[in-house]
């Protein structure tokens, strides 16, 4: 079987043409990009305003509380009543990129809102006392400190979308989901394996490169210093050095931790 | 409204079929998470490993993962089996990390008290740190029981019959008052898992009840 | 000068947490705002930057209502220091002490050079500029908080227990150092504490406000110890006062010439306590009935406190109660002996001291 699947992965035809992997890879990422600059364009300023003024979270829980709803149900809905009112192609695209929008929207939404709600009240109160105008608070403080926990709901958004982007091929969408329904309904086990393989990769690689943007959106001051050495470090542990000393026991927060509960 | 009421028999078996999909994975993987979660919590060096290692598990769409594991497995594409390993898989992923939150989240005098009055590692991790680590394992535990129950529906793509059938039959012979049915059923189901966990986690920490 | 004017902060459903209040903090002194907790000591500091707006009243800075400026601009020109700094994470710190020059407008390279210029000011090694803040301890940190309310040099400073969080031997060295500072600086500080031995140490004036916001005492750290206005005033400035208003009180003792040896000489067994002196400076005191012979390092005992002859009657009453001799040393500003004062010689002093400022009128 893994034999069967393999000589399909590497069969040159297989990549080419307009049906070829090649171009449905194209399609997934494509609808991926669109979707997920969508859903930041609403999430985000929300999230961020949300948490700024404290303001709107019933919106954050409500967005929760609609994850429980199940995705192929939301699709299959969507496609049933809005499919008739789209004519062409777009009968199939528009239903699923709008469903695929509002899945993406709850994760972003927590993020932004969590990464700005977890800011430090001291440096906010501190930021504020000394005469940064509200939006200066947001901009030069709030936003850079939430920029980690923005991006990692940005992550979960982004594997979401990939997961949900081959569910929606059941109604029509192109994508590398094709490659799993159509395998599943002609009975070709090698066609749809080898697409899952194709699939499983590129949420890996796109979670990978989420990651790696995830670390490059923290500012140096929040990864935790390299030298230290215990998780127990606090900064304000141990007495002063005397002055002319260098330190060399830095004591950083811990990041890591400082995410799930803060003080 | 309707359709349901005339169905009821086919909406209860389906609803007892999702129940077992969704909830035996819960279980096998809360049980396989709590030793890896303590072992990458003991051996600190191993805690990224083990948590990178399952959270990359986690990235893999559910149907890509449901029609791969016949690979793995050595099963047919149908069999049932494909879901429940599926969803232990992600459980686990889940739950990995948040054991080790959890046993972290242990103050850190209440484990040394235990220790200093002679308590071995296994007792101490079975009356002290598990117990106390409950809130945090709950609320993980919580997640991966909606979560859960919103995959399942997935399997009735690859024909694993459970409340999704409702949807996937719903949406192919057109039939709205179905569709509906399915949605509402999954997400009761969902609530009531969630209710269980809490329940669950309440009975098992009565010092925190006010 | 800040000048509160019968300022009421009320919140709804909920008793006021500062009722009318006026005050006073005078151009160039600390004043300390000091009570137990829900006193609402610091509302009352947020209200001067209009972090928090009064109900009713007034507040003023060098006569202009604060009400009638843009708040963003008010506190550009006020200092504000916290509890933990409330520094930037993501800032290094010498950027986090530029910030407000550089909300002013004033040119990155200055700003940076007058951080850097800060940083010196406060007592860190110039190598701490470019870290960032978690790197830093948290006696480090509170440090960088104030260089980064001195940075644009303004008048008015307002600290909310700024040293609280950190362990007491590094709150008593950022304390000296917060003094020695105004003293070149001369800043008008608001200064909020829990803790009254620290409003004792640093207030020129300390306000005592009760619970529920009103004003118990406005005084001097001495009249606070010596004539606490009523019994809440002098439970909480708490146990010891008598004693402890001795540091605020000169004293002019009479000193005893004392014989001082030094090491390597020769003392007989029935000399009693001889005081072993290095080039003038106290070494310890040697029991010669148990050390005859030549004097030998080994062989002092732990000597007292020393009390400085320019000093406080409370210095001096701890070095001769903690004198193995029962005879406190006196030393000059050089720390060389000039003699000794027993117990009983420092009570004559204070009770002198009574006599003259009953005759007098008035407290020192």
């Amino acid at each position: 079987m893994i034999a069967s699947v393999w000589s399909w992965l590497t069969d040159p035809a297989n990549w080419r043409g307009a049906g070829g992997i090649s171009s449905r890879l194209g399609e997934h990422l494509g609808y991926s990009a669109v979707v997920i600059l969508i859903a930041a364009a609403i999430a985000i300023p929300l999230g961020l305003w949300s948490g700024h003024s404290g303001r709107g979270r019933w919106l954050i829980s409500a967005a929760n509380a609609a994850r429980a709803v199940p995705t192929i149900g939301l699709l299959f809905a969507t496609s049933l009543w809005l499919g008739p009112h789209v004519t062409g192609d777009l009968a199939f695209t528009v239903p699923s990129i709008l469903v695929l929008v509002l899945l993406a929207i709850p994760p972003i939404l927590a993020g932004a809102y969590a990464g700005v709600e977890a800011v430090d009240p001291a440096v906010r109160d501190a930021a504020r006392g000394m005469g940064l105008t509200g939006p200066q608070v947001l901009r030069k403080v709030e936003v850079p400190l939430a920029l980690p926990l923005l991006v990692s709901g940005l992550r979960s958004a982004v594997l979401q979308v990939v997961a949900t982007a081959t569910i929606a091929a059941y109604v029509g969408l192109g994508g590398l989901g094709r490659y799993l329904i159509d395998g599943l309904a002609s009975g070709r086990y090698a066609v749809m394996a080898g697409g899952a393989v194709l699939v499983s990769g590129l949420a890996l690689v796109a979670d990978l490169v989420m990651a790696a943007l995830q670390r490059l959106a923290a500012s140096p001051g929040l990864l935790p210093p390299g030298r230290r050495k215990r998780r127990s470090d606090r900064p304000d542990a141990g007495p002063d050095p005397p002055h002319g000393t260098t330190v060399d026991v830095p004591a950083g927060q811990d990041r890591e931790g400082s995410r799930t509960h803060r003080r | 409204m309707t359709w349901a009421l005339d169905h009821l028999g086919v909406i209860a078996s389906l609803t007892w079929r999702h129940t077992l999909l969704a909830g035996i994975p819960l279980l096998l993987g809360l049980l396989v998470a709590i030793p890896l979660g303590w072992v990458a919590h003991r051996v600190p060096a191993l805690a990224p490993v083990t948590i990178v290692g399952t959270g990359l598990l986690y990235t893999i769409p559910s149907l890509a993962l449901f029609i791969l594991m016949p690979l793995v497995l050595g099963t047919r594409i149908l069999d049932p089996i494909n879901v429940v390993v599926a969803m232990t898989v992600y459980t686990v992923a889940l739950l990995v990390r948040t054991v080790v939150d959890g046993l972290r989240s242990v103050p850190a005098d209440v484990d040394a008290a235990a220790t200093a009055m002679g308590f071995g590692r296994f007792r101490r991790l079975w009356q002290v740190q598990l117990p106390l680590a409950i809130p945090v394992i709950a609320a993980g535990l919580r997640v991966a029981a909606v979560s859960n129950v919103s995959i399942v529906s997935i399997a009735s793509l690859i024909g694993v019959a459970q409340l999704g059938s409702l949807l996937t039959d719903g949406y192919n012979r057109a039939i709205a008052g179905e569709l509906l049915t399915g949605i509402v059923a999954a997400l009761l189901l969902a609530l009531v898992f969630d209710l269980v966990v809490v329940g669950t986690a309440r009975l098992l920490t009565p010092w925190r009840s006010p | 000068m800040i000048r509160f004017e019968a300022v009421t902060k009320a919140y709804a459903d909920a008793s006021p947490a500062v009722d009318d209040l006026t005050l006073e903090a005078p151009t160039g002194a600390i004043t300390v705002l000091v009570g137990p907790s829900g006193c609402g000591k610091t509302t009352t500091l947020r209200m001067v930057n209009r972090m928090i707006e009064p109900t009713s009243g007034r507040i003023t800075i060098d006569g202009v209502d604060t009400a009638s400026m843009d708040p963003a601009r008010l506190r550009r020109g006020i200092g504000y220091v916290i509890q933990h700094g409330g520094l930037f994470p993501h800032q290094t710190v010498e950027r986090n002490i530029a910030t407000v020059p550089l909300l002013l407008g004033w040119d990155r390279a200055k700003a940076l050079s007058r951080a850097r210029e800060l940083i010196e000011l406060v007592g860190l090694p110039a190598a701490l500029g470019r870290r960032y803040p978690a790197a830093l301890s948290g006696g480090q940190q509170q440090r960088v908080g104030v260089a980064r309310a001195l940075a644009a040099d303004p008048p008015v400073m307002l600290m909310d227990e700024p040293f609280s969080a950190v362990d007491p031997v590094v709150r008593d060295q950022l304390q000296e150092e917060f003094l020695r500072l105004q003293s070149h600086l001369g800043k008008t500080i608001l200064f909020v504490t829990h803790d009254i031995d620290e409003a004792i140490k640093l207030g020129d004036q300390v306000a005592v406000l009760r619970v529920g916001g009103r004003l118990a005492q406005l005084a001097p750290p001495a009249q606070l110890l010596a004539h606490p206005a009523d019994d809440f005033v002098a439970g909480f400035v708490g146990r010891d006062r008598g004693y402890r208003a001795l540091g605020f009180v000169a004293a002019t003792l009479p000193v005893r010439p004392e014989r001082t040896v030094a090491l390597g000489s020769t003392v007989g067994a029935g000399e009693g306590w001889v005081l072993v002196v290095d080039d003038g400076r106290p070494l310890g005191w040697l029991d010669t009935a148990r050390h005859p012979g030549p004097v030998d390092r080994s062989s002092l005992a732990l000597g007292g406190t020393l009390a400085s002859a320019g000093g406080s009657l409370r210095a001096a009453l701890d070095a001769a109660l903690s004198s193995p001799s029962g005879r406190g040393v006196v030393v000059d500003d050089e720390g060389r002996v000039v003699g000794t004062a027993t117990p009983s010689d420092v009570i004559a002093a204070i009770e002198a001291q009574r006599a003259e400022s009953a005759a007098g009128g008035g407290a020192p």
